[in-house]
């Protein structure tokens, strides 16, 4: 287990490409490279080395910035080849001494990070006409296979040693657990007994039998692997139709300020009660900011444009949050500001759907909600005086596994109030498939219909409450010691239990892939990380590299 | 509907006048709390009563005494004067200072206490409804709805508290305490003991002495609470509480004075044909009312109860008198064992989970104060006969005793030997009827029923003839 001076240090999210440790970016006009390269001294911890293109954390944060940059940077791109600069490895997956060295917290963060990043690779694929390729110029084992099934295609060098595979289970007693198992079956198709027999084979599969199995799309020779990845790439690409400029969007490094339990952002101001173990998150439409009159405008005001500014903050805010305040399990969130603008920005997104900014952006808002849905944080929105969580900035409430909403007695004119939009009713759907506001009615299709029909309506505390929008309208009175009691009774519960009732409370109805995997097969690999089979003294995990088999706790449970 | 004049309608020490909250609870609570002391409330229609009312805490106080209409009585709202140095005496907590606010890690566990305890309150009042009609004086009817009130009045109390301290959900509660009734089939008192009607006078003597005390413990252990709003409100109700304790011990004195009047006149214990209450029937509603109150106190081993005392909710009987660490982390104590043979031995169990019996035997010891008093009079009249509680494990529901059968003398039998002896133990239908024809009012200045004595002092100084009550 970790030292104590190894977790006070932060992990910081935001990374200049200049600096790139384990990744390089290519561009070379309508194909991008990612070249895994990995700095085997370049741990985001001490204590393992990264050995074959083996990844931690901080790899992780380097890829989820290129694949951040490729599309708001480089809207041009159609294709990302994803390939190594190592000789005969492509990637050998997470590290295992980092695994077998950290905690369970971190371990099951660290997933959860990867996870998110594999989706948006494939989010990017689908939604923005950035395909990824993965091109296995060597072995792709365990983390390093499940990095190439979140793309869209996978060519492997046939070399007759090359070969893809799942070893998570026969050499380490645990799963391909970061999509891995989810994407052999419901992405490409491998039937369940051809991926028993793949997922317990620790030397894999390659050549042509990866290929009848569907584990690969292409198997490329040896000789003249780089010219046909390349072909293959640029064929790919003058098939992808798509109108971006060959210029975008640059990011430059967020404006953040630590001070003990203070993290600020232009936009977000995050304040941290230790007692209490919560943090007040409160997003801010400052006064004088208003929606840009076109998509123009706001593609002109590029990083700064509010909207793009302020995901950027709460994306950085949810993953600072995540993995350096893991005891602080409360969020309470609060929106400040005109909540008409958000409308107003609102529409201007919705109304350009077609310009690859107004895309990316409604994208980057849908991947960042998501974030919260997955969050194993209590999640409270308080509405309350100059409320501004509306329309998609209301999605975040919807997201909340509880909405309180003070309803002001002494000034009813201005009683905290929210509106919907457009954007509650579809664009930026959850993992599920669904509206948040679907999820919510689940099985109540009246009540959603009457939901939908007070778009736009300024919706006050006991209208809220008719409508099933929040969980409590206090009045003045009561809010202030209702919200205080729902936030000490939370930080006296055990904090797995909560993490449980959320998480199931949260996702409703259909599964999907991205819910399998975060759900179905996230919750067993975090299981079974926590059992000794894997993680005990005598544990596959610990004893990997020993020279020591594990030793197994018979029972099957 | 608006309540005019907060201060003066509902006296109070808790700022009602300016506390928002407050007043907004009480505006739709109190006209409901009329409402159900109208339909719930003494049946037997009166013009005023002379009642005693608390106007503040302080000496003169609390109990100022005047005939009043009873549903204009002055129900108000009390806490015992703040200490404002008070720490946490005992569990997790001690020596923090105690809580003003109520925690969230315990707001569920608090309600929840209130609740039990407010849901009796209310209860009693509809137990005792009927008992106006048959009042042996107007000395007892006064007293009787003095107790009437006061309950009212501790609802108010624990109302109070759900209406200051627990928000919305304190405010449903305090409606489902109008709600719920007495021996409804629908929506019965929380406790089974408080669903049974008080039928006559000598059942509500029997009540006031055992039943009340039972609150008195249980409001002296919530008087420990290291929720200091709590614990100031059950401290100045326990003043209330044990006025009702000595209607019920001078109650049942009378009645055995009585008793002994009539049998030395006749020379007989056989007495009940010249109008008094024959001893063995006293000694059968004891019997009745001491084994279903012990019952209240629950299971002799409760991990509620360890709980609530590690979280500082509830303590023990005068926890700071207590000579030990107030944590009982590791104390034992020895506690009554059920073998597998069905034999009473003993075992030791941490003190931690034996609370509420050490409660109970603490309440036992208090009840044999009144026992003695009473056997005072039969020495005093040279009778051959004392009264005595029955054995802990005699007629009991709740606990480990509930899985046998005893003797009033702690007897082991079976549970054939209990049911065809059992009008020997406890009030047979015979003995009840007996006690209900009785039960005539005595509505006249100055003049008493048959079957008791007159008090040897009055209400306030005033004489035993003087008009408590004026009927309607």
């Amino acid at each position: 287990m970790e030292t104590p001076s190894v977790t006070s240090k932060r992990v910081d999210f935001q990374v200049d490409p200049n600096s790139y440790r384990h990744l390089r970016l290519k561009i070379d006009g309508e194909v991008a490279t990612i070249e895994i390269d990995i700095d085997e001294d370049g741990g985001i911890k001490e204590g393992y080395e990264l050995k074959m293109n083996s990844y931690d954390l901080g790899v992780d944060i380097e890829l989820y910035d290129i694949t951040q940059r490729l599309r708001f940077s480089y809207p041009q791109v159609k294709v990302v080849v994803v390939t190594s600069a190592k000789e005969k490895i492509f990637c050998a997956g997470a590290n295992i001494k980092m695994l077998a060295q950290s905690s369970h917290q971190w371990k099951v963060n660290f997933c959860k990070f990867t996870n998110e990043t594999r989706l948006g690779i494939e989010d990017a694929t689908t939604n923005s006409s950035q395909v990824y390729i993965a091109a296995l110029n060597g072995v792709a084992a365990g983390g390093g296979y499940e990095l190439a099934l979140a793309c869209d295609k996978i060519l492997l060098v046939d070399d007759r040693s090359s070969a893809v595979s799942l070893p998570e289970i026969p050499l380490l007693g645990v799963l391909p657990g970061t999509g891995g198992l989810t994407r052999v079956v419901d992405k490409r198709f491998v039937r369940r007994d051809l991926a028993d027999y793949f997922a317990t084979k620790p030397e894999g599969v390659g050549g042509k039998k990866a290929l009848t199995m569907k584990l690969i799309d292409e198997l490329i020779p040896k000789a003249t692997f780089g010219d046909d990845v390349a072909k293959y790439a640029s064929q790919l690409a003058s098939s992808i139709e798509k109108i971006a400029p060959s210029k975008g969007v640059e990011f430059s490094p967020l404006k953040k300020v630590i001070d003990q339990d203070l993290i600020s952002y232009d936009y977000v101001k995050i304040v941290i009660n230790r007692a209490l173990r919560y943090a007040e998150i409160t997003i801010n439409l400052p006064d004088g900011i208003t929606a840009p009159t076109s998509i123009e405008v706001a593609k002109g005001q590029g990083e700064n444009f509010y909207l793009l500014a302020l995901v950027r903050q709460l994306d950085d805010a949810i993953l600072e949050l995540r993995t350096n305040e893991a005891e602080i399990g409360t969020w309470v969130i609060r929106g400040k500001g005109n909540k008409d603008e958000i409308i107003n920005f609102d529409n201007l997104i919705l109304d350009n759907r077609s310009d690859w900014f107004a895309n990316e952006v409604l994208h980057y808002l849908k991947r960042t909600i998501k974030r919260f849905d997955v969050t194993s944080r209590s999640l409270i929105t308080l509405i309350e005086k100059d409320n501004l969580l509306s329309g998609s900035l209301f999605e975040i409430a919807l997201s909340s596994d509880r909405i309180y909403h003070l309803i002001d007695t002494e000034d009813e004119t201005s009683t905290p109030s929210f509106a919907l939009s457009k954007m509650n009713l579809g664009p930026l759907p959850m993992g599920n498939g669904l509206t948040r506001l679907e999820s919510r009615f689940f099985g109540d299709v009246t009540s959603l219909e009457k939901v939908q029909e007070a778009i736009s309506k300024v919706i006050d505390g006991d209208l809220a409450l008719s409508l099933g929008l929040v969980t409590f309208a206090p009045d003045d009175i009561d809010y202030e010691d209702e919200v205080r009691l729902c936030l000490e009774e939370r930080a006296a519960f055990n904090p797995d239990a909560l993490t449980g009732m959320e998480a199931n409370n949260r996702f409703v109805g259909p599964e999907t892939m991205e819910t399998k995997i975060f759900a179905r097969l996230s919750a067993w690999q975090n299981w079974i990380f926590y059992r000794p089979n894997a993680s005990g003294e005598e544990g596959a995990l610990r004893r990997y590299g020993s020279g020591i088999r594990g030793n197994f706790n018979k029972e099957r449970i | 509907m608006a309540i005019a004049n907060y201060d003066e309608k509902i006296p109070n020490n808790v700022d009602l006048g300016e506390d928002r909250r407050l007043k907004r609870a009480l505006e739709s609570w109190q006209p409901n709390f009329i409402n159900w002391w109208k339909q719930m409330g003494p049946t037997l229609p009166t013009e005023d009563v002379y009642l005693r009312t608390a106007v503040n805490v302080g000496r003169d106080g609390w109990a100022q005494f005047g005939h009043v209409a009873m549903e204009e009585y002055r129900w108000g709202i009390f806490l015992a004067e703040r200490d404002r140095d008070r720490k946490i005496a005992f569990g997790a907590h001690k020596g923090e200072e105690a809580w003003q606010q109520v925690p969230g890690e315990y707001r569920s566990d608090l309600q929840r206490l209130i609740v039990i305890q407010g849901d009796t309150e209310p209860a009693s009042v509809e137990q005792q409804r009927n008992l106006g009609l048959t009042a042996p004086s107007l000395y007892d009817l006064r007293n009787l709805f003095q107790v009437n009130v006061e309950e009212g009045r501790h609802l108010w109390a624990m109302v109070y508290l759900l209406h200051a301290y627990f928000g919305r959900e304190g405010r449903e509660e305090a409606d489902e305490l109008l709600l719920r009734n007495s021996g409804s089939s629908d929506s019965p008192r929380i406790l089974g003991a408080f669903n049974e009607e008080t039928p006559d006078w000598l059942s509500f003597f029997m009540f006031t002495y055992f039943t009340d005390r039972d609150g008195k413990y249980q409001l002296g252990t919530l008087k420990e609470s290291a929720f200091d709003p709590l614990s100031r409100t059950c401290e100045f109700m326990l003043k209330e509480e044990s006025h009702h304790m000595f209607v019920g011990t001078t109650g049942i004195d009378r009645v055995v004075r009585r008793s002994c009047e009539v049998m030395a006149e006749h020379d007989t214990f056989d007495i009940a044909q010249y109008g008094a209450i024959p001893l063995a029937i006293i000694q059968k509603y004891l019997n009745f009312h001491y084994s279903v109150s012990l019952d209240l106190f629950g299971s002799e081993i409760s991990t509620n109860a360890a709980n609530y005392f590690t979280t500082g909710l509830k303590g023990r009987w005068a926890e700071e008198a207590q000579g030990d660490d107030h944590l009982l982390g590791s104390s034992v104590v020895e506690i009554e064992h059920l073998t597998e043979g069905g034999q009473i031995t003993s075992r030791e169990v941490s003190a931690l989970t034996a609370l509420n019996h050490t409660l109970r035997n603490e309440y036992i010891a208090d009840c044999q104060n009144g026992v003695t008093r009473w056997n005072r009079v039969l020495e005093e009249f040279g009778v051959d006969f004392r009264l005595s509680l029955p054995a802990t494990s005699f007629n009991r529901k709740v606990g480990i005793f509930s899985a046998i059968e005893t003797t009033p003398n702690g007897q082991i039998i079976s549970a054939e030997a209990f049911e065809a002896a059992k009008e020997n133990y406890l009030p047979s239908d015979g003995d009840k009827a007996f006690v209900r024809s009785l039960m005539r009012p005595v509505y006249e200045t100055g003049k008493i029923a048959s079957w008791i004595a007159p008090p040897i002092k009055g209400i306030n100084s005033q004489p035993f003839d003087y008009e408590y009550v004026h009927l309607a």
